[in-house]
């Protein structure tokens, strides 16, 4: 099983990126999304910049993809888009049916990220026959409905490979307004790039101080941290090609290890390691509510 | 334009086609339609009935299957599908690749609308579906501006249906997986958001609580007016501060937006509210069609009757509307 790095969904500065990708070459992960897929205000890097830590990356042996934005609204969103598609260099994830048009418009192959919806075999289908070379499931589909579908999926010659969002903060929903803007009650218009002061999102909590959700700009975000570490093999053995570690500003090179001794099957039994100091989440894949946590994790 | 409203049962349909609808939408009692409610939406037989009776007044009717089938589950959406057809029913409103092209194989000459929950915000995605699955009709999510709704309208191959009352859904429509997160259920799964299974409502010392999935969504002083836990309506502390975090109970009302979606060439304005009750319905039915008429009327001098906008405020959650993302400053 293949090991990914989704592309980083907090906003970042500049250096923030660079320094990521530096150390994220070389961890033991084959693929690296790049890009910025929640808010078209966040422009410190522009197409060129991912572009540059794309080829370096590429030079260290990782397949490259660029992942668009999810929500797509302006004339400016599908500008940018057009160029992100056009990049001739690396394949694009389409995380919207925008970048769907364009890409299949254009002949491009393309893999298809996880707000794509794709919940049965014949909307697989349909990707796979204009050029979808991979798909990430929803992340709320629960584990015994994507070995159901991988099953169907094998009966009818499917075989591009699943991702599934195996690692951090869920990516739930995205809206037209600005959370974070509206925390700081600045207009989206002048958010004053507020999420930038945020590096892992903030928190939001109920009235009796339970980590709800996570607000990350327009995007909202599960509360607790998904880990599926334990998962790990049970996926290999589902024929999951691709577990997806979301970045997180601390400690992604240990939660990059813990994955990687997972796939070979070297994980401590008794696992010592809460990875980060976040409330930890598995309930999707065991067909619960998605905050759930079936294993409490031992100290 | 054309007026279409939500039918959530027999009695409903029959209400939103005498107070003037020119088509009504509803769905089968299964997880195939976004609204899956205890009691509510129709069986083949409630559904032929309310054909003919749309059908006899000169009315439209289109038929949700607008949720995403589900592994174990296809043959149900599939069947659903080939029933609308059999039923004769004028389009089927459906969000699924798989389905929307299941739909186009089997049923080549049944009209093809892109629910809501199709996400589709620009006119490029629109191309997507509309190339692919010969889609002739899309309804907006809840989530552009005006400009971007004129943006989208220019270059649409395709006709656009846009909200105009109801809750309102301030996450693009179809991508919003915060109702499962607490509950295990979602509106692409199963068709319900914050469903009442998993409501609970408790007195306790420090006021009425409710909660959605255990989790405690808002609590509600002396004297304040308590609203459904939909679960982005609640009141949550976001650093050291207690409000309503996402978004405050209100309704959508888009009432004063009609002559400038006329003008774009909108083809239909939709009337959110399967779960609503056909009294309410009938009132809300009764009051767009007096103002789509008045617009129709003498559309450059149009003005919502103030008797209207209270009356719909009365109906509205909260009792407040919205102009929600189709103005700019909402967001």
């Amino acid at each position: 099983m293949q090991l990914s790095l989704g592309p980083v969904l907090f906003y970042w500065t500049r250096e923030g990126y660079a320094d990521f990708y530096r150390d994220a070459a070389d961890w033991p992960v084959e693929i690296v999304h790049l890009g910025e897929t929640v808010c078209s205000r966040r422009r410190d890097m522009k197409l060129d910049d991912w572009l540059g830590i794309g080829r370096e990356l590429e030079q260290s042996g990782k397949q490259v993809v660029l992942s668009s934005q999810t929500l797509i609204e302006s004339e400016a969103d599908l500008r940018g888009l057009r160029k992100l598609c056009a990049n001739g260099e690396f394949l694009v994830e389409a995380n919207d049916q925008s970048a769907l048009q364009l890409l299949t418009d254009a002949g491009l192959p393309f893999v298809a990220g996880p707000a794509l919806n794709l919940y049965n075999p014949a909307a697989i289908g349909v990707l796979a026959r204009t050029g979808m070379q991979r798909w990430c499931a929803p992340v709320e589909m629960p584990r015994d409905d994507l070995a159901n579908l991988l099953d169907e999926c094998a009966r009818e010659g499917l075989d591009q490979p699943c991702e599934v969002f195996a690692y951090g903060h869920l990516p739930l929903a995205w809206s037209a307004r600005c959370f974070t803007a509206r925390r700081h009650q600045y207009p989206k218009d002048r958010c004053q790039f507020v999420c930038q002061h945020y590096p892992e999102g903030l928190a939001l909590r109920s009235q009796e101080a339970e980590g709800v959700f996570t607000l990350n700009g327009i995007q909202t975000m599960s509360g607790a941290c998904q880990d599926l570490r334990r998962e790990v093999p049970d996926m290999q053995s589902m024929g999951v090609g691709v577990a997806r570690l979301s970045p997180r500003a601390a400690n992604m090179a240990e939660v990059v290890e813990a994955f990687d001794q997972a796939r070979r099957g070297e994980l401590p039994p008794a696992d010592p390691l809460a990875l980060v100091e976040a409330e930890i989440c598995d309930g999707y894949w065991h067909g619960r509510s998605g905050m759930a946590n079936t294993h409490t994790v031992s100290g | 334009m054309e007026l279409v409203c939500p039918a959530g049962n027999l009695p409903a349909l029959k209400r939103a086609v005498d107070e003037g609808a020119d088509a009504v939408y509803f769905g089968f009692q299964n997880a195939t339609n976004a609204r899956q409610f205890a009691g509510l939406n129709f069986t083949e037989k409630r559904a032929r009935e309310g054909v003919a009776y749309a059908r006899s007044r000169g009315k439209r009717v289109f038929c949700a299957i607008n949720t995403y089938p589900q592994p174990a589950g296809w043959s149900q959406w599939t069947k659903a599908v080939d029933q609308a057809a059999d039923l004769g029913v004028d389009a089927l409103i459906m969000a699924d690749l798989g389905l929307l092209d299941y739909a186009a194989r089997h049923h080549p000459d049944l009209p093809r609308h892109l629910s809501v929950q199709g996400s589709a915000t620009s006119y490029e995605a629109l191309r997507f579906y509309h190339e692919h699955f010969g889609i002739k009709r899309a309804v907006l999510p809840r989530v552009l501006s005006m400009t971007q709704v004129r943006d989208v309208a220019r270059k649409s191959p395709v006709e656009l249906e846009v909200f105009a009352f109801g809750s309102l859904c301030i996450m693009a429509e179809g991508r919003c997986y915060l109702s499962s997160y607490l509950t295990g259920e979602s509106p692409n799964t199963r068709g319900v958001c914050s469903p009442a299974a998993h409501v609970r409502w408790e007195e306790t010392p420090r006021g009425l609580e409710s909660r959605l999935g255990g989790v405690l969504i808002d609590r509600y002083g002396e004297g304040e007016r308590a609203g459904y836990p939909t679960l982005c309506k609640g009141r949550f502390e976001v650093d050291g501060e207690t409000y309503h975090a996402i978004e405050e109970p209100t309704s959508l009302n888009t009432l004063d937006l009609l002559p400038e979606l006329r003008e774009l060439g909108i083809s239909a304005v939709k009337i959110e509210g399967r779960q609503r009750s056909p009294a309410y319905v009938s009132k809300v039915a009764g009051i767009w069609r007096q103002a789509l008429d008045r617009l129709e009327h003498r559309p450059e001098r149009f003005q919502p009757d103030p008797t209207w906008q209270a009356e719909l405020g009365e109906l509205s959650e909260g009792a407040t509307t919205t102009l929600g993302a189709y103005e700019r400053r909402w967001k």
